[in-house]
């Protein structure tokens, strides 16, 4: 299992567009991929999820990942945040 | 767990008979403070001195008594009590029955930063309605990944891996006349100790679902106020998986197999998927016969007793056929 911490960098914080885009990227692995904001836990693969967290500017998500290519997988996704979504 | 403020119980999004019509008239400064137990408190005996035992972490309801007292106290200005009874971290004070606090403890709640809250309600139906909301909110909960909807009345909540088909699933099952709660993530609590209630984590972006070469679709507006829920108990879940060869499913049903949610066992099907097999029809089959077992009759089991009657009815029949040859011993 890995697990990181990553910051929400653009201000708009993630909306349909952010989310649609983490989700393509953790649908190219095969690893249980999840965000966790303070109790709540949600697939990564998961559009709905991924908006119904609420995720505003500067809030800090865990990512988590389980399964054969669970490192990828973390840094790919981490990188997206880095990327701040390309929206800035 | 997230910590519950006297804002958000103002910000509770609560329809008709739950309805608390609560307004805040004093102490703003003090609407994030953290309501910690869900018990309520008569802070009678505090108002006339006496607090020892005080359970000042309650949320303290102010009925006719309690008000009429204070009011008495304000005018011969003897406020010694109220001070020390704002002196504690008191989460907040309600006044039921459309009392209002007077100017004079106003003041002293908003330097203690209590908020004061009013409502309409009885003292009665606001210790009601309150035991239930908050018993509600402090219950355990958890957000699990799938789609929850009502088929026939049964709260069936869909689970499976990403791709497996949930909310093509429950997108047929919706235009079949059933009613979706929640898609992907749905937030369930153990309500009573017996029972889970699981809906929508989020109720702005709730009954809306993605499907997959569509997007992001919304069931209220397509499909009508008829197709959705807010909110309802989970009694059966089917996990979809998709189909292996290998493995051996459930031929019978006459086992009971359920799943452990929040320490409640739901009744469990898992149900394997292949191109060719019809999904919504097999959840709506499975749905009735869920209600005919709850209703007393177990088609498996009694299945099973009548091929065992008839198998002795065979059996005895075969005895008489044979009879002769008993009757030449």
């Amino acid at each position: 299992m890995v697990t990181k911490e990553v910051v929400i960098a653009n201000r708009a914080g993630i909306h349909a567009r952010p989310a649609a885009m983490i989700v393509k990227v953790a649908n190219k692995f095969k690893s249980d991929i999840t965000f966790t904001k303070d109790d709540e836990v949600v697939n990564a693969k998961s559009i709905m999820g991924i908006i119904t967290l609420a995720a505003t500017y500067q809030t800090t998500l865990t990512l988590k990942a389980e399964g054969p290519d669970e490192q990828e997988a973390v840094d790919a996704i981490s990188n997206v945040f880095e990327r701040k979504f390309e929206e800035e | 767990m997230k910590k519950f403020t006297v804002l958000d119980l103002l910000d509770l999004d609560l329809k008709e008979n739950d309805a608390l019509s609560l307004k805040c008239v004093a102490g703003r400064q003090g609407l994030g403070k953290e309501i910690t137990l869900s018990y309520l408190d008569r802070p009678g005996l505090a108002l006339i001195g006496f607090f020892d035992d005080f359970t000042y972490q309650r949320i303290q309801i102010f009925g006719k008594r309690e008000s009429s007292f204070i009011q008495k106290m304000e005018k011969e200005n003897n406020l010694e009590n109220i001070e020390k009874f704002f002196s504690y971290q008191i989460p907040c004070c309600i006044f039921s029955t459309g009392l209002h606090p007077g100017e004079k403890i106003k003041a002293i709640a908003s330097k203690a930063q209590c908020p004061l809250l009013e409502t309409p309600l009885s003292s009665t139906e606001l210790t009601r309605r309150l035991a239930r909301i908050l018993g509600a909110v402090f219950a355990p909960k958890q957000t699990i990944y799938g789609v929850l909807v009502e088929v026939y009345g049964i709260g069936i909540l869909i689970q499976g891996k990403s791709g497996v088909g949930k909310s093509e699933t429950a997108l047929e099952l919706i235009e079949r006349g059933h009613r979706l709660i929640a898609d992907d993530i749905v937030e369930v609590r153990n309500v009573y100790g017996n029972s889970l209630v699981g809906r929508g984590n989020n109720q702005q972006l709730a009954h809306h679902m993605e499907i997959r070469g569509l997007g992001i679709i919304n069931i209220t507006h397509l499909y009508g106020v008829g197709a959705v829920r807010d909110q309802k108990e989970i009694q059966l879940v089917v996990n979809l998986e998709e189909w292996d060869n290998n493995k051996e499913y459930n031929r019978l049903g006459t086992d009971d197999i359920t799943t452990d949610i929040l320490g409640i066992q739901i009744p469990s099907l898992v149900i394997p998927v292949k191109p060719g097999r019809n999904i919504p029809i097999i959840i709506e089959t499975a749905a009735m016969n869920e209600r005919l077992k709850s209703m007393g009759y177990f088609s498996a089991k009694e299945f099973n007793r009548r091929s065992i009657q008839w198998l002795e009815a065979k059996n005895i029949s075969s005895f008489y056929n044979n009879e002769h040859k008993f009757g030449e011993e």
